[in-house]
């Protein structure tokens, strides 16, 4: 049984915008234990990035964190401050962001930016953290390394530079490894490479990964569980398997029906998601798909769905589901 | 690079040359011409004008002959002040100006960036809606209008600071005052606008999520990127600084060329005016390409084309 | 029922709460934002400004204190009156004390009178007049030329365009203010004598100076705005919505009229008004060292020229143009930083 190294109880951040309190994360719950690929799946605007950089304390100016606990490796990520975030980041979660284009600075070289997150939080000196930035560079398969570490970001291609992002975040040696979109900025042959690069370091330095997309073919090939976000709150949860095969709620079942499959046949129509997201400046009371919901019945539109557990590892929060239970405790009775 | 170098060299000599040909057809608008004044001037002096330019000759050839004086750097006889070439004139009273303008762009500078670095650090406290007051208030003063008020309040009514030329330390004050107000106050609102841009990219996000400090992130990785801005400024600042010095060195009584530039326009030295202002418009366009060029420079994403 | 996981709070569930939910019943949560226009969305914004509508009221004072107040003001900005020489505000000379003591109402000098007899605050307001007006017909001047000079560059492209810039630059480096020293000094005399040709007498009341105020601005300053309205056109020439309407089957004339023109003129209107108190600047400065508007029609340049010789003893002759001038500058930069950040697409948080 390998150990927990993320847990999140009923999150809640919110934004303090000059238009209202933007609702970002209403009740977000999940675990992780070390080792773990886990996907989140969900529009924009779902909620994915934010409940991951809220792990890292990089929640953008005005957002803040209004209710829940977060525990990440001993840490009690509600209660710390800048000072003490500053002492993870980088050491023991790291984060790679989606556009590598932007992600680096543009006036120093790559070696320097490397090395800055070394010595931050090692006690390497000068010479040792260059040898450990060449040695990185390796590691991520980017070749010539003591050529590159002296060239500045916009010498690299976009698919070395996601690498270079890949050897900063892995410099320390992270327990979790956060992966915002990775490859959604890269043309298909090279994601094809990064994501191979990812697996590969996963089972070399045994980390965990957060894989954050709203591509579910990569979240089909790298995650073993999958978390299926909507309007800030957690939907759905289970093995790929599980919700590949199995889906329980009918956004991810929504969302599975819209994939184009290779035997559609001629002239089918594809078959989108109808209506439109949510207004997180007044989210409703009931579930928040439920406007968007095939299947809607009265009670979503008023009361928010408990969570109903459809397996060991599967759960999923519809009142559909609900019904379900009713009528066979009815019967029961 | 280099390449971009000598283009933008030679763009700048072609200013200065279109500059200098601009000044001597303007003035040939007066009646009479440059060379000659409504009142008489003394006839050894009109001997040698005449011999110089050959005043009786057509247009076109007295040009030739300007222009060539000009490339030996002679800029011809002052017209009122008997005896004296302008290059004399401007001998003497140019490295006045220059300090006083190169105190002003000093005082610009560490006021300006580090005011504008506060203000944008604490965005949207009050410490940077203070800074914010001042700096639009400050671009609304010019030169000419924070002289008189400085000297009225100051020099006049609480007598406290020297009012006149550039004699001890404390005369520097106020004409350095005036001067800078207006490009203290356009710094700061640039600095703090380019680095708001800057905090705003995605790399900002990649050094925070490494673990960079506060202190590091702003000095390190911010302030190289949002200077850049500040660079292209200095040399429309210099610009504005000589406009600038023509009224303040008036007003504070500093024996710098730009209030002999003034004078002259009252006393109708043409060739003065000419002269002065072929020099003033060729130092502004020097500092220009250099700036350009060290903009080029410090920006590596240019390095290499 | 042990499987339910019930929130403390709720109520008892029932088989009605589990039949479908109507259409209407699922609008009535559907919240749409109403799309609004660029200009509403635009005007709502800069209502909201209220430093930026502050400055709006400032300006619509000042228009009024200059071009309607000298209207109803019972002194003209020329009229020298005998004995009411350097009189301080509210002062009153012996001649007017005179008048008073004899039954009749003489409206008092609010800021005194100057030298020469004139009270000083139709001056002031004639001076706000000269300044505001130059500052206006300059900055429509520039926008016309700028605007033009920049849209041919940009719809002609290649080595037309390549050129154009090259004059710019060149242009941009020419220290102005010097070359308007040049052309009015230059240009007193053969505009003094235009002037007294039939159908040039105005340029009498304006003076060469303020010709050649013009013409350099017609001639220098346009080069900013330029470069401003080519970028724009160029990035909307290759923006995709421009594509889009060509592949919509939209012609040339509607993909400029509806496109390209809506979003220049976001940025045109902006450095238009930018531009006004960057005029008044240029045109006090000139008149403050004695380079502008021909006497007596004051400008708040040369007014404040006047006045430094006896600052000592009326100092509100001074401050009193001075202030003027900083604070129209002032308010023209505020209300063009609010139409800015209200209308500028790229919205600078």
């Amino acid at each position: 049984m390998s150990e927990k190294i993320l847990d999140i109880q009923e999150e809640r951040l919110s934004f303090f915008t000059p238009a209202g309190e933007v609702k970002a994360l209403n009740g977000v719950s999940f675990a992780m234990n070390q080792g773990d690929v886990l996907g989140i799946v969900g529009e924009s605007g779902s909620g994915k990035s934010v409940t991951a950089y809220s792990v890292m304390g990089l929640t953008a100016y005005p957002g803040k964190l209004v209710g829940g606990k977060v525990w990440f490796n001993g840490h009690e990520i509600e209660n710390m401050k800048e000072k003490d975030f500053r002492k993870i980041r980088g050491n023991e979660v790291s984060i790679i962001f989606q556009d590598p284009m932007t992600s680096l600075n543009p006036v120093y070289t790559i070696g320097n930016q490397i090395v800055e997150v070394i010595r931050l939080h090692t006690n390497k000196n000068k010479a040792e953290s260059w040898a450990r930035a060449k040695e990185l560079l390796e590691l991520v398969g980017i070749n010539e390394p003591e050529k590159r570490l002296k060239q500045y970001p916009h010498e690299l291609s976009g698919g070395m530079r996601q690498r270079v992002m890949i050897a900063i975040a892995l410099a320390c040696e992270p327990k979790l490894l956060i992966a915002d979109e990775p490859t959604t900025a890269l043309d298909v042959t090279i994601q094809a490479q990064i994501l191979e690069l990812m697996q590969d370091l996963r089972k070399k330095l045994g980390m965990s990964i957060i894989m954050i997309t709203h591509d579910l073919g990569v979240v089909a090939s790298m995650c073993e569980k999958i978390a299926v976000m909507y309007a800030g709150h957690i939907v759905e949860y289970g093995t790929t398997d599980e919700i590949f095969y199995q889906p329980g709620h009918e956004y991810t079942k929504g969302l599975i029906n819209s994939i184009p499959k290779l035997n559609t046949a001629e002239h089918e129509r594809l078959v989108p998601i109808e209506g439109t997201p949510v207004d997180l400046l007044n989210p409703p009371a009931g579930c928040p798909f439920a406007p968007r919901c095939k299947n809607c019945m009265k009670i979503c539109l008023s009361k928010m769905p408990p969570r109903t557990e459809l397996s060991d590892t599967h759960y999923t929060y519809c009142w559909l589901q609900q019904k379900a239970e009713f009528e066979k405790g009815e019967k029961a009775e | 690079m280099t390449k971009y170098i000598i283009k933008r060299v030679a763009m700048g000599i072609f200013s200065i040359f279109i500059v200098a040909t601009v000044t001597f057809f303007v003035m040939n608008l007066v009646p009479g011409g440059p060379f000659v004044a409504e009142k008489s001037i003394s006839a050894a002096a009109q001997q040698a004008l005449a011999e110089k330019y050959g005043l009786d000759k057509p247009l076109s050839v007295q040009y030739v002959n300007y222009m060539k004086s000009l490339l030996h750097g002679d800029l011809g006889l002052s017209l009122r002040q008997r005896g004296r070439t302008v290059n004399q004139i401007i001998a003497s009273k140019l490295p006045v100006s220059c300090r006083l303008a190169g105190v002003a762009v000093l005082v610009a500078l560490c006021v300006g960036i580090p005011l504008g670095c506060i203000s944008a650090y604490n965005r949207g406290k009050w410490l940077d809606n203070l800074i914010i007051v001042f700096a639009t208030c400050g671009i609304a003063i010019p030169s000419f209008i924070s002289s008189v008020l400085l000297l009225y309040q100051f020099g006049m009514n609480l007598k406290i600071l020297p009012t006149v030329g550039l004699n001890s330390a404390a005369s520097y004050i106020m004409p350095v005052t005036a001067l800078a107000i207006y490009p203290s106050a356009y710094i700061t609102r640039l600095m703090r606008s380019s680095l708001l841009d800057v905090m705003g990219q995605d790399y900002m996000r990649t050094a925070r999520a490494k673990g960079v400090s506060q202190f590091m992130i702003l000095f390190k990785h911010a302030l190289r990127n949002a200077i850049l801005p500040v660079i292209t400024y200095v040399g429309p600042m210099l610009a504005s600084l000589m406009t600038g010095s023509f009224v303040v060195e008036k007003i504070f009584s500093v024996p710098g060329l730009g209030r002999d530039f003034v004078s002259a326009i009252t006393n109708r030295d043409y060739t003065m005016i000419m002269g002065t202002t072929i020099l003033l418009s060729s130092m502004v366009i020097i500092a220009n390409v250099i700036v350009d060029i060290l903009y080029k420079i410090i920006d590596p994403r240019i390095k290499l084309q | 029922m042990e499987n339910i996981k019930k929130n403390p709070l709720s109520m008892q569930l029932n088989a009605e709460d589990f039949l479908p939910a109507s259409n209407e019943e699922k609008q009535s949560l559907v919240v749409m934002r109403e799309s609004v226009n660029f200009w509403k969305d635009g005007l709502r914004r800069l209502r909201k400004n209220k430093i930026a509508m502050v400055s709006f009221v400032f300006i619509i004072a000042i228009a009024i204190f200059a071009y309607l107040l000298p209207a109803v003001w019972p002194y003209s900005y020329s009229e020298q009156m005998k004995g009411s020489n350097n009189l301080a505000p509210f002062e009153y000379s012996a001649s007017e004390q005179a008048r008073i003591d004899a039954g009749e109402k003489v409206f008092p000098h609010i800021l005194g009178t100057d030298r020469m007899g004139r009270d000083f605050a139709v001056r002031i307001m004639m001076g706000t007049r000269v300044s505001l007006s130059v500052g206006l017909i300059a900055s429509v001047l520039v926008l016309i030329i700028g605007a033009t000079y920049g849209a041919i560059s940009a719809f002609a492209g290649g080595w037309v365009d390549n050129i154009m810039m090259r004059i710019t630059d060149i242009l941009y480096t020419i220290p102005d203010i010097l070359l308007i020293i040049l052309l009015g000094m230059a240009l007193k005399d053969p505009l003094d004598k235009l002037s007294t040709q039939p159908g040039f007498k105005w340029m009498q009341t304006l003076g060469p100076n303020m010709i050649s105020i013009f013409i350099i601005f017609a001639l220098l300053y346009w080069v900013g705005m330029a470069r401003i309205v080519r970028s724009q056109i160029l990035i909307l020439k290759e923006s995709e919505y421009v594509t889009a309407a060509r592949a919509l089957g939209a012609s040339s004339g509607r993909i400029i009229k509806k496109h390209l023109l809506t979003n220049c003129i976001g940025t045109l209107i902006v450095t238009t008004t930018l531009q006004i108190p960057a005029s008044i600047f240029t045109e006090s400065y000139l008149s403050f060292i004695g380079l502008g508007v021909a006497a007596p029609l004051p400008s708040l340049g040369s007014l404040a020229t006047d006045a430094v010789k006896g600052m000592n003893t009326y100092p509100h002759l001074l401050i009193a143009p001075a202030l003027m001038i900083s604070v129209m500058i002032l308010v023209f930069n505020l209300f063009g930083d609010g139409l800015r950040d209200a209308f500028d697409p790229k919205l600078k948080n």
